[in-house]
């Protein structure tokens, strides 16, 4: 009886293993990519008929994320040397840290026409370390304001191309009319590193604050720190939408297009989005102004670039290669262009974009995102010193833990579970704890 | 013949169980090098000192309590309604176990999206309907959301289990109660109440084996925010957001150890059931 | 007058069992529902019942982005092939518990269910740096042994549960028949054993179908299931209602489907060994 069983169960087993290895007996030339599912990388993934076409010996196979996911699976792979992908989409935050550790394919190696020089140099000293070009950008994005024309024009307005702060807030009390459910001013409030502390890091930037002194002694008890978060709970706790401590950048995108914002400040990508009739029903009244500040010399925009990059062991770099010249190439925006218009092309990347008149036409907002681009500035992010790069993010590893919780405590207070004081004095406490766990 | 079960799951236990007892003792941070040497029981330490960790427990054994709470008193009554004569008994039953076949992350996707948004959610329209200003579920009532969900994912499987049981009850038993003139209320805390004990242990010991260790439901829905970072999701925070593998380790044996704890409980009374 | 007042209670059992199991159904109508609507429709304010224009552009959308049958095929295999080995090596352990038990027999099965409370993501880093050395990942068979172990205790003890309620005599009579031990078990236990069997593999196949969390971190492009097509919808920019609920439709479709024509088996079932 137990030998029976046995044999069943091992025959059962062969039979798995063979079918197992069946499977997987075409990998000979396969680039496996991991992406994001947002919008730009889905059109990407449509178009890979182009790039197989050119290159019928390579297959493309792809493993689409929604953001969280795509960002544990990809660390939780490159960390542990797991070679699961051969391109990853990763942003400025993961490519200074991981091509410090080597674990990235340099990519300065790009044939000519690829044109490196032509990538906007903002964009290109975040995904550069010590020289060696470690992602190439797909897309590029900083923050500014989104607000409706009309909704201004209503309350007898006029929105500066560089606002104030206090701007901001009265301008959002003038166009709250909370009975037809439109809300002044659209902010994120979800918890994470990537959302309500991406907007609030880049916020408290422009209010003086900082996340760290020159000691690495982090700074949350500092006077900025209570201004930005005061303005930020008040501006939306009168002049938000409800539930705004859940709300990220796609909440806010679906609230904005079906015309439910007054104002929203967010990724500059959105500007398609939202000027694009098929999804918007504002399309046509949506005006452009760069991030608020406060007048001390900081913007409250940040900088961002979903990138592509080839992790260090990779058994089809060669083919990585070409996928990534291609997919983030001057042609493929031509590509794009020819296919769904030019005010769908991945933004934010090359200057001859930009330079191009048949862009400028397309996308009134093409302007307004180069100058929110120029204006971060990555490497002296705030108004005191910092031992830090990085302006909505510290590149440090332990940034995403540390800011995801800390992203819960703001989170917490926007929702009014605590107080502004008693959330900054967790985040301080919460902070100075993992920094001395990872031996500061 | 229970060896093979036996040594699989022995080996599924211990590999795991010694490599997590290993991390847990070595400053582990893959990002910053990995192994970074030992560090005796400071990880242990680390873990339990966190300003999240009693918050997190509490929140394990609120959601965990409260779902089975839920699914066993409603468990009871739905059972109690299907066992009744009536039209489309079939169809009816077949309404109400659909929600136990839904993925977790997709019912947790479709509770938070297009129930619980306080701007777009059904919940939302239904109350502007009646006159009240919508609720934000999520973030003000973040745990009892949760709950809610994950209860409607297991009412289903509580309910079954207890139709069955009533099922089997004695009928004649029932009959000469109801000829004794024995009131419904009396009916039901006399006869069917006792008869269901021995299925609401093992609805309750079941649960309890699944609840400890949701995930998905958080992760989608609030992302461990507004005080429901359960122990498991504080782990995943750990290891995963903050790459400190070490630390996550520690957590990992201390969710064992509170696993444990749970198990010895459940299994005394569950232990006395079986052996029936 | 007896009669009257029977029927007209069967009526008012009959109207609020069908309301429950509407309300406990809805969240999967309303899902079913808004996968046909446009975007537009899908966040409509007051929201659109019935009177829509129904359309299949979300099915054809998703499709193309991704290979569904590929997804939906490893899904098969794997809570398939996790299942039925699973079956076969919990088969003649619950066997040897019911029929042969020994002192240890009770500690054996709560031991295993014990085992099932280990957290998972505490053990990632192990499990993953393991399958990495084996060479397991992305792999359907790397799969298949998690999923398999993950739900071997219920296996057995579903099984155990539903052996144990086989008569001995019937064994102890067809010994003395002279019945070898393979006829013994070919025919007078197996049809006894069969329902058991067969509702204990529904159950675990259903649960494998939807474990999200090693189904998702332990493949890439090649062996993830549903789980992973579903983690592609879950929030992307824009309005993403109708697509998410078409791609949550097609995830939970199958199953969905088999539950319901296979619901008096899982019924059945479902007691473990509840029932006397």
């Amino acid at each position: 009886m137990r030998m029976k069983s046995t044999v069943i169960a091992a025959s059962v087993l062969a039979f798995t293993v063979t079918f197992g290895a069946f499977m997987q007996s075409h990998a000979a030339s396969v680039v496996s990519i991991a992406t994001v599912n947002n919008g730009d990388m889905i059109r990407m993934q449509g178009l890979t008929d182009d790039f197989t076409s050119k290159n019928p010996d390579i297959t493309l196979e792809w493993v689409t994320l929604e953001e969280n996911v795509l960002r544990q699976r990809v660390t939780q792979d490159i960390a542990t040397k797991g070679g699961q992908f051969d391109v990853l989409t990763i942003g400025t935050y993961e490519v200074p840290i991981w091509g410090n550790n080597g674990w990235l394919v340099s990519l300065n190696d790009l044939p000519s026409d690829w044109d490196v020089d032509d990538l906007l140099p903002a964009i290109r000293n975040g995904l550069t370390v010590d020289g060696e070009l470690y992602a190439a950008p797909f897309y590029g994005e900083s923050s500014m304001v989104m607000y409706r024309t009309d909704l201004m024009a209503k309350a007898g307005m006029e929105m500066p191309n560089a606002p104030t702060w206090d701007f901001i807030k009265e301008a959002a009390a003038a166009m709250t009319d909370k009975d037809n459910e439109i809300y002044g001013v659209c902010l994120r409030g979800k918890a994470g590193w990537g959302e309500n502390m991406a907007f609030l890091t880049a916020t408290a930037n422009s209010f003086g604050a900082r996340w760290f002194d020159e000691n690495w002694k982090p700074q949350f008890d500092s006077e900025a720190w209570a201004n930005t978060l005061n303005y930020y709970v008040d501006l939306m706790n009168n002049y938000g939408p409800p539930g705004a401590s859940t709300n990220g950048f796609n909440e806010n995108l679906s609230l904005f297009q079906q015309g439910k914002c007054g104002m929203w400040i967010d990724a500059t990508v959105a500007a398609s989005f939202v000027t694009n009739p098929n999804n918007s029903t504002v399309a046509d009244s949506v005006g452009f102004a760069l991030a608020p500040d406060n007048g001390l010399g900081k913007r409250g925009n940040w900088l961002w670039a979903w990138s592509l990059a080839i992790p260090a062991g990779s058994d089809a770099t060669d083919a990585a290669k070409k996928f990534i010249a291609w997919a983030t190439s001057k042609q493929y925006t031509e590509l794009v262009a020819s296919n769904e218009g030019w005010a769908n092309v991945p933004p934010g990347t090359r200057q001859s974009l930009y330079a191009n008149p048949a862009y400028q036409e397309a996308a009134s907002f093409a302007a307004m995102t180069l100058n929110s681009i120029n204006a971060a500035d990555p490497i002296n992010p705030t108004v005191d010193p910092v031992p830090y790069t990085g302006v909505q993010f510290v590149a440090i590893p332990e940034f995403a833990g540390i800011a995801s919780q800390v992203g819960q405590e703001f989170s917490a207070a926007l929702a009014g579970q605590q107080t502004v004081a008693e959330a900054l004095e967790k985040a301080q406490a919460l902070t100075a704890d993992e920094m001395e766990a990872a031996g500061y | 013949m229970m060896a093979p079960a036996v040594f699989l799951l022995l080996v599924w236990m211990l590999v795991p169980l010694s490599m997590t007892l290993f991390f847990s003792f070595k400053k582990y941070l893959p990002l910053r090098g990995g192994d970074l040497g030992w560090v005796g029981f400071e990880n242990y330490i680390r873990f339990v000192t966190s300003s999240s960790f009693w918050p997190s427990v509490q929140a394990t054994l609120t959601i965990v309590g409260g779902v089975l709470l839920i699914t066993v008193v409603l468990g009871i009554l739905l059972a109690l309604l299907l066992d009744q004569p009536m039209w489309g008994q079939g169809v009816v039953r077949i309404l109400v176990i659909a929600p136990f076949f839904v993925m977790p992350t997709v019912s947790a996707l479709v509770w938070k999206n297009m129930f619980m948004d306080p701007v777009n959610g059904l919940l939302a329209h239904l109350w502007k309907f009646f006159g009240f200003a919508p609720y934000e579920w999520l973030s003000q009532a973040s745990l009892f959301s949760v709950t809610l969900i994950v209860s409607w994912q297991w009412l289903p499987f509580a309910t079954l289990i207890l139709l069955t049981a009533i099922q089997s009850l004695d009928r004649e038993q029932l009959e000469a109660a109801e000829i004794d003139g024995a009131p419904a209320l009396a009916k039901f805390f006399h006869i069917i109440l006792p008869h269901l004990g021995q299925a609401v242990t093992i609805v309750i010991l079941i649960q309890t084996i699944f609840l400890l260790s949701i995930f998905a439901e958080i992760f989608v829905t609030t992302q461990g925010s507004f005080g429901t970072k359960t122990l498991t999701y504080l782990i995943f925070q750990r290891v995963l957001e903050s790459q400190n593998v070490g630390l996550g380790s520690a957590g990992g044996v201390y969710a064992i150890i509170l696993a444990n704890i749970v198990a010895i409980f459940l299994m005394r009374i569950v232990g006395k059931n079986l052996d029936k | 007058m007896a009669r009257t007042s029977t029927i007209k209670r069967r009526i008012i059992i009959t109207i609020v069992a069908w309301g429950v199991g509407l309300v406990i159904f809805f969240p999967v109508l309303w899902t079913i529902l808004t996968s046909f609507k446009s975007e537009a429709q899908a966040i409509a304010d007051p929201p659109l019942f019935l009177f829509f224009d129904w359309t299949l552009e979300n099915y054809s959308i998703v499709q193309e982005r991704s290979d569904y049958m590929r997804f939906l095929w490893n899904s098969v295999i794997i809570a398939g092939f996790s299942t039925l080995i699973g079956i076969l090596v919990g088969v003649p352990a619950a066997w040897s518990m019911a029929f042969a038990p020994s002192r240890r027999t009770k500690d054996v099965l709560l031991w295993m269910l014990s085992t099932k409370m280990l957290p998972a993501v505490g053990v990632l880093y192990p499990i993953y740096l393991l399958f990495i050395q084996l060479e397991l990942l992305d792999t359907h068979i790397g799969l298949i042994i998690v999923v398999m172990m993950i739900n071997l205790p219920i296996i057995v003890w579903m099984l155990y549960t539903y052996f144990r309620e086989i008569p001995k005599e019937i064994l102890e009579a067809a010994r003395i028949d002279g019945a070898s031990l393979k006829s013994e078990i070919l025919y007078v236990l197996t049809p006894m054993a069969i329902p058991g069997i067969a509702s204990t593999i529904l159950l675990n196949f259903i649960l494998a179908w939807n474990e999200a969390f090693w189904t998702l971190n332990l493949t890439a492009a090649k062996a993830g299931p549903l789980t992973a097509f579903i983690a592609s919808y879950s929030s992307p920019e824009g309005l993403f209602y109708a697509k998410l609920s078409a791609a949550s439709t097609m995830a939970i479709a199958p199953i969905l489907i088999l539950g319901w024509f296979s619901q008096k088996q899982l019924v059945r079932g479902l007691t473990f060994g509840a029932v006397k």
